[in-house]
């Protein structure tokens, strides 16, 4: 055939690939509906349609805010805050050797230590904080401490992972010089190893700190300690000023752990 | 220094120090420790307890070793199907009205009074955390997944939109200016020039957030907005450890399997 007429228009894609994309989305939209009708096959839509009688409603009991209510958040927001720096901590001494278990060139053994640290890290990331706190109450009861264990735990993974990936891309030509002065294994470490991931660890600390200040607000929803706990009791009695009260002081915290994050990251980088 | 002109070098090293001025060194060491102390010492445990919890977490281990799936199945398979729906509902939804935001948080695209409201949605959306939003969602829709749905399309929008946004604005204006020139209207521009610039970023991110969603499905049924940590939550109510340890594991390999196929079809796409 070789007198084939060429279409006159240009055209993105063939007819073929048209037809290709054209059922990809249909297949998209049929599984989006199905699912849609599986999840609100139990929905009951008068409550749904009241939804905006009801957020007025309680729009206008949020307001005022019971400003008299922040004198009593002093002490929780201070639990808070230390539930997350003293969890951040507790994070980075478990995450460091979980660290250089997993970077290839530092495990000492890719075969068997590896994996394990490799598992330890996938099982810390896909854990909410949030549950990881249900666990630890129900374990160690309900206060601070389980918080603190809870952020440690959720953190390791995110740390971890990052340091690891800091530790591979390390300037090996670095490690040649200080090992080629006749340097031990642990001053190779201390000079050459460290230096270099230093400001990536730094990094790393501040950043998962100031996301532990977020995780860290909700944490007493599950018996965890801290501003939670506030919101907790206030929605139990539908105390919503009470509520605003602490919405405000945990976009407050939240916003102020970001500035200091942010600040730390810009003088260390 | 002396005549001589022999200057003295220091004969060892030592490294510099992490702050160069001294009094803010010092300052910054001595306040983090007393920081470290109070709050240290504001933490009060209760010794006894943990003692006697430490039994209980020996057999939520015993039930991480035999987790039951059987006894609860039927609450883990409602729980199970209420999270899946939900993350791929409201990463569909909330990745559809993330992208008109998203083109529309772009600066070179949007005009300012159109940007700046954007950029509003999205420092909104980003500023609360989910289970916050899940709360004030439950006491408007009532308990169940679709206040999850909600909750979760909207802490999309935050995610998806702000980096889309930033994708437009990295854009290669060369192709950009390519498509002006044959005349293009904006409809055009965004189409031809800047949407096949874009496509894989926002697929991989969709797929991401798919991700995100999942695990943040597992979270907020806590709160009531439907799920399988609405059944988990019942489980460690009941001291069922050994289900609780089945929907753990459960949570964990979903996770895992996301991740993997994930990061298969963003290498496929690219």
């Amino acid at each position: 055939m070789s007198d084939t007429q060429f279409d006159k228009s240009w055209r993105k894609r063939t007819s073929k690939q048209e037809l290709a994309l054209w059922l990809g989305w249909l297949a998209l939209v049929a599984f989006f509906v199905f699912c849609w009708e599986v999840m609100n096959k139990n929905t009951i839509w008068a409550f749904v349609s009241d939804a905006p009688r009801q957020a007025m409603d309680i729009g206008s009991r949020m307001v005022p805010p019971r400003w008299d209510y922040l004198p009593s958040l002093m002490e929780p927001l201070w639990d808070t805050i230390a539930i997350a720096t003293l969890g951040t901590l507790m994070a980075l001494f478990m995450a460091v050797p979980v660290a250089f278990m997993a970077a290839r060139n530092t495990t000492p053994s890719t075969r068997f230590v590896r994996p394990i640290a490799l598992l330890i890290i996938v099982s810390s990331r896909s854990i909410n904080s949030l549950i990881w706190a249900l666990l630890l109450v129900a374990i160690i009861g309900p206060g601070v401490m389980a918080g603190i264990v809870a952020i440690a735990f959720r953190s390791i993974g995110f740390v971890a992972k990052l340091l690891y990936e800091a530790i591979e891309e390390i300037d090996a030509v670095q490690v040649e010089a200080v090992s080629a002065t006749g340097a031990s294994k642990a001053q190779i470490m201390d000079y050459a190893v460290v230096p270099q991931i230093l400001p990536a660890f730094a990094g790393i600390t501040v950043f998962r700190w100031d996301i532990n200040i977020r995780e860290s607000t909700v944490l007493g929803l599950v018996g965890a300690g801290g501003l939670g706990l506030r919101l907790q009791e206030s929605l139990n009695v539908l105390a919503w000023p009470q509520v605003t009260v602490i919405f405000i002081l945990i976009l407050i915290t939240v916003l102020v752990s970001e500035w200091v994050s942010a600040k730390v990251r810009h003088a260390i980088i | 220094m002396s005549a001589s002109g022999a200057t003295s070098y220091l004969r060892t090293w030592s490294r510099p120090p992490f702050v160069k001025r001294a009094w803010l060194r010092w300052t910054l060491y001595l306040g983090a420790l007393a920081y470290l102390i109070l709050s240290v010492g504001s933490v009060e445990v209760n010794w006894v307890r943990v003692w006697e919890g430490l039994d209980r977490g020996l057999r939520f281990i015993e039930g991480f070793l035999v987790p039951d799936f059987t006894s609860r199945w039927e609450d883990i398979l409602i729980g199970m199907e209420e999270s899946l729906t939900m993350t791929v509902a409201s990463t569909v939804v909330g990745v559809a009205i993330s992208v008109p935001i998203g083109i529309g948080a772009a600066r070179n695209i949007a005009p300012l009074p159109i940007y700046a409201v954007c950029r509003a949605i999205i420092a909104l959306s980003r500023s609360f955390q989910e289970i916050i939003v899940a709360i004030l969602f439950v006491a408007m829709f009532g308990f169940g997944p679709l206040a999850g749905f909600l909750t979760l399309s909207f802490a999309t929008i935050g995610f998806l939109a702000k980096l889309l946004a930033e994708d437009i604005e990295d854009i290669d204006e060369s192709q950009a200016e390519a498509v002006r020139a044959t005349g293009a209207g904006w409809w055009q521009i965004v189409n031809y020039a800047i949407q096949p610039q874009v496509m894989p970023r926002l697929i991989g991110l969709s797929l991401y957030r798919l991700d995100i969603n999942f695990r943040e499905s597992a979270v907020i049924g806590i709160v009531g907005a439907g799920g399988i940590g609405a059944t988990l939550n019942t489980a460690m109510d009941r001291y069922e450890y050994d289900s609780a340890a089945a929907i753990l594991i459960l949570i964990i390999l979903i996770v895992m399997a996301a991740e993997y196929s994930s990061g298969y079809v963003r290498k496929w796409l690219q």
